[in-house]
C-alpha cells in the first residue's frame, strides 16, 4: 500500500518524520483521517490526541494546538507542543491538570476571559496526556 | 622602583582571571553550538507560518483588512519589543542592541511618536526602566529560551495592540551572522503584513488547498501563533548572537591576559636582576670600605 510521510514539527524539534499509512488527527472541525493520495489540504489542529500507523505498528501523540498541511506526498503538522506517548510523565501531567483546575475556578471567579481561555487550554492539554499515557499503560499496541 | 612581590602578586592575579576567562569561552563555545542546534531546528518550523500566511493572502482566501492583527492605522504609539541578553561579559553585544532601541526612539520621536518598551532580557530592561515607558519587562528568560516566554511575550504584545495601547510593534534583536559578526536588526511585528511576490501564479497551477475550516477561522488561529515564532525566532537568534559574542570577547580577554602577564614578567625579571646588582654593589661597596 502507497505510504505517506508524516512530519510532525515543534518549535524545538522534529519529533516525527515516517512513512506511514494513516494518520488520524484532532483537527479544529473535527477529527480527520489521511492516507496517501489526500488532496491538498491546510486544517487547523486543536489539542487532543494523535494516531499513526504503518504496518502493525501504532503510534500515539499528544498534539497541542497548530496547524497541519497535507501535499502530494506529505503531510506536516506544525504544532506547539508535541510528544509520544509514553514519554508522557504522567505525575507532572497530573499536577498540571490540578493547577489548570484551579487557574480555571480563579478565573471565573474574576470573570478574566482571557485568563479562562488559557487555563481551558492547559487543562485539555493535561487531559489529553493524562489520556494517552493510560491507554499505553493499558497495554494499547503501540 | 615596583616592589618585586607586588608584581608576583599581580602575574598571579592576572593568570587567575585568565583562568576564568579560558573557562568562559569554553563554556560560551559550547553553549553555542547547543543554540544553534535550536535555531537550525527551529527554522523550518518559523519558515513554513510564513508560507502557509502567505498563501493564504495570496490566494485571495482571505483579506487581511478583516484581522484585527493585520489593520493599519495610524501610528501614534509605537510598541518596541528589546531582546538583548540577561548577563553582560559579552563585548559590545548589548551596548550595540540598546543603542539601536535608542536610535530607533529617537527616529520615531523625530515623527512625534512614542515609543514603549517591552524589555527581554535583564540588560535592556535595566538600562530603560529608569529611562523610557516600560509596558512590560521580561528579565531572566535568555538564559533557558523557552517558546512558553515567547509566548506570554507575544501575548503581551498582541494585547497592547489589540487594546491600542501601542498602534505598531516593532523588534530590535541580535541577529547572527557568523561567530565574529552580529549585528542588531529590527523587524515589524505589528499590524502583520505580507509581502506578495508571483505567489498568485503559482497558487493557481497548484490548485488551491482545501481549508478545514474555513480560511478566515484558520487564519485566525494561525495568526498569534505566528507572532509567538518571530518572538520565539528574535529570542533564539539573540541567545545564539550572545554566546558568539561572549567567546570572542573571552577569547581576547584571554589574550590580552597573556600579553599582561608577558610583560608583567619582563618587569618581574628586570626588577629582579636590578635589585640583585643593587645589592651586590652594597656588598662590593662596603668590603671597599672596609679595606680602605
Amino acid at each position: 500500500m502507497a505510504r505517506i510521510l508524516l512530519e510532525i514539527v515543534t518549535p524545538e524539534r522534529l519529533l516525527v518524520s515516517e512513512e506511514v499509512d494513516i494518520v488520524t488527527a484532532p483537527g479544529v472541525a473535527g477529527e480527520f483521517g489521511v492516507m496517501a493520495g489526500h488532496a491538498p489540504m491546510v486544517a487547523g489542529i486543536k489539542i487532543g490526541p494523535l494516531h499513526y500507523r504503518v504496518g502493525d505498528k501504532e503510534e500515539w501523540i499528544a498534539l497541542g494546538g497548530g496547524f497541519c498541511e497535507v501535499t502530494g506526498k506529505k503531510v506536516s503538522f506544525l504544532v506547539e507542543t508535541a510528544e509520544r506517548a509514553y514519554e508522557i510523565d504522567v505525575e507532572r501531567a497530573l499536577r498540571a491538570k490540578e493547577r489548570a483546575e484551579k487557574r480555571l475556578q480563579e478565573a471565573q471567579a474574576k470573570g478574566d476571559r482571557m485568563a479562562e481561555a488559557r487555563a481551558r487550554a492547559a487543562l485539555q492539554r493535561a487531559l489529553t496526556r493524562i489520556a494517552l499515557a493510560e491507554r499505553v499503560k493499558s497495554g494499547h499496541p503501540r | 622602583m615596583p616592589n618585586l612581590r607586588d608584581i608576583r602578586r599581580k602575574i598571579e592575579a592576572i593568570k587567575k582571571i585568565g583562568q576564568i576567562t579560558r573557562a568562559m569561552n569554553m563554556v560560551a563555545a559550547a553553549k553555542l553550538r547547543g543554540a544553534q542546534m535550536r535555531l537550525e531546528q527551529f527554522r523550518p518550523y518559523g519558515e513554513k507560518f510564513r508560507e502557509v500566511i502567505q498563501e493564504l493572502v495570496a490566494s485571495g482566501a482571505v483579506l487581511p483588512s478583516q484581522f484585527p492583527l493585520m489593520q493599519e492605522r495610524e501610528v501614534k504609539t509605537v510598541g518596541l519589543v528589546l531582546v538583548t541578553a540577561d548577563r553582560g561579559l559579552c563585548g559590545a553585544f548589548n551596548t550595540n542592541l540598546i543603542k539601536e532601541a535608542e536610535k530607533f526612539q529617537a527616529e520615531r520621536s523625530a515623527q512625534g511618536q512614542k515609543v514603549k518598551f517591552i524589555c527581554v532580557g535583564k540588560k535592556g530592561f535595566q538600562y530603560f526602566r529608569t529611562r523610557a515607558e516600560i509596558l512590560e519587562g521580561y528579565p531572566d528568560v535568555m538564559g533557558r529560551v523557552l517558546m512558553q516566554d515567547a509566548r506570554s511575550i507575544a501575548r503581551r504584545t498582541m494585547r497592547a495592540f489589540l487594546e491600542e495601547e501601542i498602534d505598531e510593534a516593532w523588534v530590535i534583536y541580535g541577529y547572527f551572522i557568523n561567530v565574529v559578526r552580529q549585528i542588531p536588526k529590527r523587524e515589524k511585528l505589528l499590524p502583520i503584513s505580507v509581502e506578495q511576490e508571483g505567489g498568485a501564479e503559482e497558487k493557481a497551477f497548484k490548485g488551491a488547498p482545501i481549508y478545514e475550516p474555513s480560511p478566515e477561522e484558520l487564519f485566525d488561529q494561525i495568526l498569534p501563533m505566528y507572532i509567538n515564532t518571530r518572538i520565539y525566532a528574535a529570542m533564539l537568534e539573540t541567545a545564539v548572537s550572545e554566546q558568539a559574542a561572549r567567546m570572542t570577547a573571552m577569547d581576547n580577554a584571554n589574550r590580552a591576559c597573556g600579553d599582561m602577564v608577558r610583560d608583567l614578567t619582563l618587569l618581574f625579571n628586570k626588577t629582579r636582576q636590578a635589585s640583585i646588582t643593587k645589592e651586590l654593589m652594597d656588598i662590593v661597596g662596603g668590603a671597599e670600605a672596609l679595606k680602605g
